[in-house]
């Protein structure tokens, strides 16, 4: 399945959030995830079920004025 | 000061991004007194753990959390952007910003208007970032803000006030909701102008993490907000176009009547 992960293109065989962060090496723990302009609660990284096209943005805090 | 029911004591919010490092940014910080900062949310790459480190300074602070929406140039981006925020920092607070200008960095008033409603209504308490616009900043607290930040003038321009009429007019025509000065200040004399014209606060970043020393300049900052508001309390004098003598003229020695 190919998904658009932070503006960037990506064959994946995740099929959920939790299973895409760690097939994509995410280490840190404070982040948060949004599938097509959605948020995605923590409680709901099992659950929610990615499809092929989904846009994926994966944040985390930064530096901001 | 309320926000949102919150009572803060000091006037003085800062920005965390362009520090020269991350341990001058945490002194400055502490310098400061602020007890509310600003932070953005960014794209992490996998394997990154960039947004951890900076959190970790952050948030051992103790500061108040104002996540804001830095950068988003569309409503439904700011919305979403937003909604990540309050599940990433656990506060209903966001410094909203939707930009419509990539040179000036100028707001979006009409986009601006638009999510502050939607977020809202939503349960946010919203912080806009706005121009001195006096009918946009009422749009805005009809949508429901109870705090509201003009510019001073451009994000990083370092040219203060540069329209201190519309500010005041925006002081005098809302005087019972909170006016928090974001944006464009560069000098502590700039922040205190704009306590001293009533503003209930200022918001900057730049003009501190830019310094040659941000840390002696985060004091200087803290000195100037203190003045500026001390002075508003205690009431300034009235300008006037001529001269008046401070020293009593009765009794002026060898003063005598012209014949």
């Amino acid at each position: 399945m190919v998904l658009m992960v932070n503006g960037e293109r990506q064959e994946v065989a995740a099929t959920t959030v939790r299973a895409l962060l760690g097939e994509l090496d995410y280490e840190g723990d404070f982040l948060v995830v949004a599938v097509n302009h959605d948020v995605v609660k923590r409680a709901q990284w099992d659950e929610i079920e990615l499809h092929d096209g989904d846009r994926v943005e994966i944040l985390t805090p930064r530096q901001g004025g | 000061m309320q926000l949102y029911g919150q009572s803060i004591e000091s006037r003085l919010l800062i920005g965390t991004a362009l520090y020269p490092s991350p341990a001058v940014m945490e002194q400055a910080l502490k310098t400061s007194g602020a007890e509310i900062v600003t932070v953005s949310l960014r794209r992490e790459a996998g394997g990154g753990k960039a947004g951890d480190a900076f959190w970790r300074i952050v948030s051992a602070l103790g500061a108040k959390i104002l996540p804001n929406t830095a950068g988003c140039r569309t409503v439904s981006d700011a919305v979403t952007t937003a909604q990540m925020a309050r599940e990433l920092f656990g506060t209903p607070w966001i410094k909203l910003e939707v930009i419509g200008d990539d040179e000036t960095l100028q707001p979006d008033v009409v986009g601006l208007v638009e999510a502050a409603t939607i977020l809202v209504r939503d349960g946010f308490q919203v912080f806009p970032y706005c121009t001195e616009d006096l009918t946009v900043v009422g749009r805005l607290i009809d949508a429901g803000c109870e705090v509201v930040m003009p510019w001073a003038s451009p994000i990083g321009s370092a040219k203060g006030i540069i329209n201190p009429y519309g500010l005041k007019t925006l002081r005098a025509r809302f005087p019972d909701v909170i006016l928090i000065v974001d944006a464009g200040l560069g000098a502590p004399s700039h922040a205190a102008e704009a306590l001293e014209m009533g503003f209930d606060a200022v918001l900057l970043n730049t003009a501190i993490a830019k310094a040659e020393d941000p840390v002696r300049m985060a004091a200087a900052f803290k000195l100037a907000v203190e003045a500026g508001r001390t002075a508003y309390e205690a009431g300034l004098m009235p300008a006037r176009d001529f001269a008046s003598p401070s020293t009593p003229v009765v009794g002026t020695p060898f003063w005598h009547a012209a014949s």
